[in-house]
């Protein structure tokens, strides 16, 4: 900065944890909340110091979940999660790759045109075609299960064109030497193209990882069955009691906890990436 | 080791942009052949070409005793040094040398020997287990050496290998590779713009210029006999002087210039004559004169260049002499041309009349 | 569009590369849209039995349709509530982050964890926070006079949801801004402060200016993320209520579609809803185009 003042940096810091402590503030709840008994939330307001249920709350929605909302147990949910959103992360990252690579290293007819048919998808969030999708995945059998939960999401056109812009900065001369080196399609692509691709590679698993685990929607539609309820979607239906009944907080809390830990872990633990990966798949 | 023959090569692009006009050479086996000209003679895509890199659009390409034109690079048993040196960042310097022989299905211990080898022979063997970006300018150019040699190729192609190195490493590589490959005589074909490295490093030279080949000789031949005021202008530097035959003739008194531009061939109307062939003293055998105005001093050492200006013309000439003869700028100087060191060319054709 | 200089050979294999993408997307995507596109000219019958072509019958009916005009009312408030919430807090986050300098890291870490927090939690989260009976807030505003209720005031309600939204995009904007900051020449800010202009004047006459790209950006980004990412946002709190208050347009899409059973009505909102996409789409491509010559 251009000059340095005591007052305004002690100004600046103050802005600065109230920001964090407001963007914490609501975590800090869920995870007090997550520390008491059924008790504590009938008496009006709730407590902000911790309670001493902790382990009990998060052994309970672990191994039995919430059986009056129909809830299955945590850690059938967060596995279910897992494999949903690396399915959908790997799919998307295979598929990606392997169009990108035709799409640069190939000429061929219609080239234009397949770019083009990727590049839509951009335009069709699930959102917006959610019935006539929910018609195809249930004529195509693929209701309660994992494909259907991943394989329609798998598309992607940003993946593409990260890969795309990635590729074309790559010297020719890298494809030619490997040619001369008497290396065909599939090896260059194994062998040279893969590892310099690594970090983008990285950066974009952890954009679509969180992507992936924060389905709502599409789980929401196409699974019934409770063996493959994911744990976002899960917490909603624990809060959605009917009537004057009111939810089991504490639990909920605990499963929020839960929900929200993995995706927290990988952004902090892999923020250079993080960063990476969500400015240039948005450029 | 093989022979490279091109018959007719043509390229053209899409657009009807033809970049190869139809080039013939022969080089023969172990032979050095440097390809020189300006940036968009197309000597590059000539090599890429060869190298298989850009399909040929017409003619005939052999190398050793096969046709190689829809071969693939990999199948032409050529190894190649880029300008950028294309080496493989992911891979340590060993990989790097030994990917090309793994892939052609080489036992391991035969991959170790060649490395060890080549790597040997270009004392690069302490970088083995480093990456690319962890080596200097031209250690990476050593390795991309070392790429080519391990293969033992038929034949080395030279992008321009050396465009990216500075001056004094520029030297010094070029010798490197001028002794390499006496000692390994393997076929080489070289591509550089820079007249220098194409009149020290070739065997043979082949100037082109707009896609078709000037001239081809060692370089002495080309230096001493260019085919065409490109070539006279083009090879040699300071580039040589072009003046007309008509103002030298205005300039004639009848005795100094003791006949020497009646004996010049039918057709002259242009006249070359080397900065060095320029001499403040008069030689001994017959010769012209010429009188010019000292416009500027360059002392670089060894030798001076004298930018002087001839009288009633407005174009520059340049003069080199050694040592730092005792002129002063703006002094009218006489210079001494001999007979045997006039270039005689015509102005329409360009071509060197005989 | 380029492809490299020199490419393989090959016949079926690039077709071969590119299956898998252009499969999904014919199935998932191409198809799928199409078939909103021909649901949104028929109308079925009472039993589901039979459907007929009917037009553009369903386009006119929701433009006279009250729901679907308050619909669109509400997504607007709620799109341009959240996209201005969430980006001035962001900026001054940035702004006062970018002044930093040994805590300038600590401070990114705390503020961006929110991105990874799914929309229907963020909402699950404030929903607890904001809870009529049991939550921090409503207590604390009850102090000061005021009864917050969120299940009978839509007011309430929309700013609800307006939180909750614009709390998990505040990451995003934030990284987008200090990017944007960072990249401002340091020597523009000396130079106007050697021209004697004052902190906040450097600010909007020389920063904010400069950070226009980034600010019309996260504007597009922003719209596009209330228009069709919080659909989870207000399914997990208020489901539309009250009193259609909260209403949204991709909400509404579900609600008729899903719950309501009207195929005709809801493709057509699908068909509103994916011009509109085009048009932004569009928008931010024109403005990526004009950025790049920036």
């Amino acid at each position: 900065m251009v000059e340095n003042r005591p007052l305004g940096n002690l100004a600046a810091h103050l802005i600065l944890i109230s920001g964090v402590a407001l963007v914490l503030f609501p975590v800090y709840i869920a995870i007090i909340a997550s520390t008491h008994g059924p008790g504590e939330f009938m008496r009006g307001v709730l407590p902000l110091t911790p309670g001493d249920q902790a382990v009990e709350n998060y052994r309970l929605m672990w191994e039995a979940g919430l059986a009056k909302a129909g809830s299955p147990p945590a850690w059938r949910m967060l596995w279910n999660s897992l494999v949903m959103a690396l399915a959908i992360t790997i799919g998307k990252l295979f598929i990606s790759l392997l169009s990108a690579f035709a799409i640069v290293y190939f000429r061929f007819p219609f080239r234009l045109f397949f770019f083009w048919l990727i590049f839509i998808t951009l335009m069709l969030p699930v959102e917006v075609r959610i019935i006539p999708t929910f018609q195809v995945v249930a004529d195509l059998g693929m209701l309660n299960s994992f494909a259907g939960l991943s394989i329609p999401l798998i598309a992607s056109a940003t993946a593409t064109f990260l890969f795309r812009q990635f590729f074309m900065t790559i010297p020719e001369e890298m494809l030619e030497a490997a040619r001369i080196d008497g290396a065909g399609p599939l090896k260059f692509f194994r062998d040279i193209l893969l590892p310099l691709s690594v970090t983008n590679i990285a950066a974009l698993f952890v954009i679509m990882f969180i992507y992936g685990w924060n389905q709502y929607l599409w789980p929401l539609l196409i699974t019934t069955d409770p063996d493959y309820t994911t744990i976002v979607m899960g917490i909603q239906r624990m809060t959605s009691t009917s009537g004057d009944e009111t939810p089991d907080w504490n639990l909920v809390m605990a499963a929020v906890v839960m929900a929200a830990l993995p995706p927290v872990l990988v952004i902090l633990f892999m923020q250079r990436l993080f960063v990476k990966g969500l400015t240039e798949t948005e450029k | 080791m093989a022979r490279i023959k091109l018959d007719g090569l043509k390229k053209t692009y899409p657009g009807n942009v033809q970049a190869v006009k139809g080039i013939d050479l022969d080089v023969a086996d172990g032979e050095f052949v440097v390809l020189v000209g300006p940036s968009g003679c197309g000597k590059s895509t000539l090599l890429r070409m060869v190298a298989g890199l850009e399909t040929i659009s017409e003619g005939t390409l052999h190398i050793g005793e096969r046709v190689v034109n829809t071969l693939e690079p990999a199948e032409r048993d050529i190894a190649m040094v880029f300008q950028n040196y294309a080496l493989y960042p992911h891979m340590t310097v060993y990989n790097n040398l030994a990917y090309g022989l793994k892939n052609r299905g080489f036992k391991a211990d035969e991959i170790e020997r060649r490395v060890g080898e080549a790597a040997g022979m270009l004392e690069i063997e302490a970088f083995l287990t480093r990456k690319p970006r962890q080596l200097s300018g031209g250690q990476r150019q050593r390795v991309a050496m070392g790429r080519a040699l391990v293969r033992e190729p038929a034949a080395f192609l030279f992008d321009e290998p050396l465009s990216n190195l500075d001056a004094k490493l520029r030297v010094q590589m070029r010798v490197e590779i001028k002794q390499l490959q006496r000692r390994l005589k393997t076929t080489s074909l070289y591509v550089t713009h820079d007249q220098l490295e194409a009149m020290t490093l070739g065997d043979r030279l082949v100037v082109l210029n707009d896609g078709l080949i000037e001239q081809v000789g060692t370089p002495m031949e080309i230096y001493s006999r260019p085919a065409s005021t490109f070539v006279a202008t083009f090879i040699g530097s300071p580039a040589m002087n072009l003046m007309p035959r008509a103002y030298l003739e205005a300039r004639d008194d009848g005795h100094s210039f003791s006949g020497v531009l009646d004996d010049l061939p039918p057709g002259t109307d242009i006249v070359g004559m080397r900065p060095d062939d320029m001499l403040l003293h008069a030689p001994d055998e017959p010769h012209l004169v010429v009188e010019a105005t000292l416009e500027l001093f360059e002392a670089a050492g060894a030798e001076s260049h004298l930018y002087v200006r001839m009288e009633g013309s407005d174009q520059p000439t340049v003069i080199r002499t050694s040592g730092q003869p005792p002129v002063d700028e703006g002094d009218v100087l006489r210079f001494h041309v001999p007979r045997t060191a006039l270039h005689p060319f015509n102005e329409a054709s360009g071509k060197r009349m005989q | 569009m380029q492809t490299k200089r020199m490419t393989f050979p090959g016949r079926w294999l690039p077709y071969a590369l590119l299956g898998p993408q252009v499969i999904v997307t014919l199935i998932f995507f191409i198809w799928p849209a199409g078939q909103a596109l021909y649901q949104s000219l028929l109308r079925e019958d009472a039993f589901g039995l039979s459907s007929n072509f009917v037009g553009l019958a369903n386009f006119t009916r929701l433009f006279s349709d009250g729901s679907y005009l308050n619909s669109l009312s509400v997504t607007a408030v709620f799109a341009i509530g959240t996209t201005l919430l969430s980006m001035s807090a962001a900026l001054l986050l940035a702004v006062t982050v970018n002044r930093m300098l040994r805590s300038r890291n600590a401070y990114t870490t705390l503020l961006v964890w929110p991105y990874a927090i799914a929309p229907a939690i963020a909402g699950v989260l404030w929903w607890f926070i904001f809870n009529p009976a049991i939550g921090i807030v409503p207590y604390a505003l009850e102090m000061v006079g005021y009864r917050w209720n969120h299940r009978t005031s839509g007011g309430d309600a929309m700013l609800l949801v307006v939180i909750a939204a614009a709390w998990k995009q505040i990451a995003y904007n934030f990284l987008f801004f200090l990017a944007g900051l960072q990249s401002i020449p340091q020597s523009l800010i000396e130079a106007a402060a050697i021209d004697g202009a004052s902190p906040t004047k450097r600010f909007w006459t020389i920063v904010f200016p400069l950070l226009t790209p980034t600010t019309f950006f996260l504007m597009v980004v922003n719209i596009v993320y209330a228009m069709f990412d919080t659909f989870g946002v207000i399914h997990a709190t208020t489901q539309g209520g009250p009193a259609q208050a909260t209403n949204t347009l991709v909400y509404k899409v579900y609600a008729d579609g899903f719950v309501g059973l009207n195929l005709g009505a809801s493709a057509a909102q699908s068909v509103i809803l994916m011009v509109i996409v085009v048009v932004l789409t569009f928008v931010q491509f024109r403005f990526i185009e004009r950025r790049v010559n920036y």
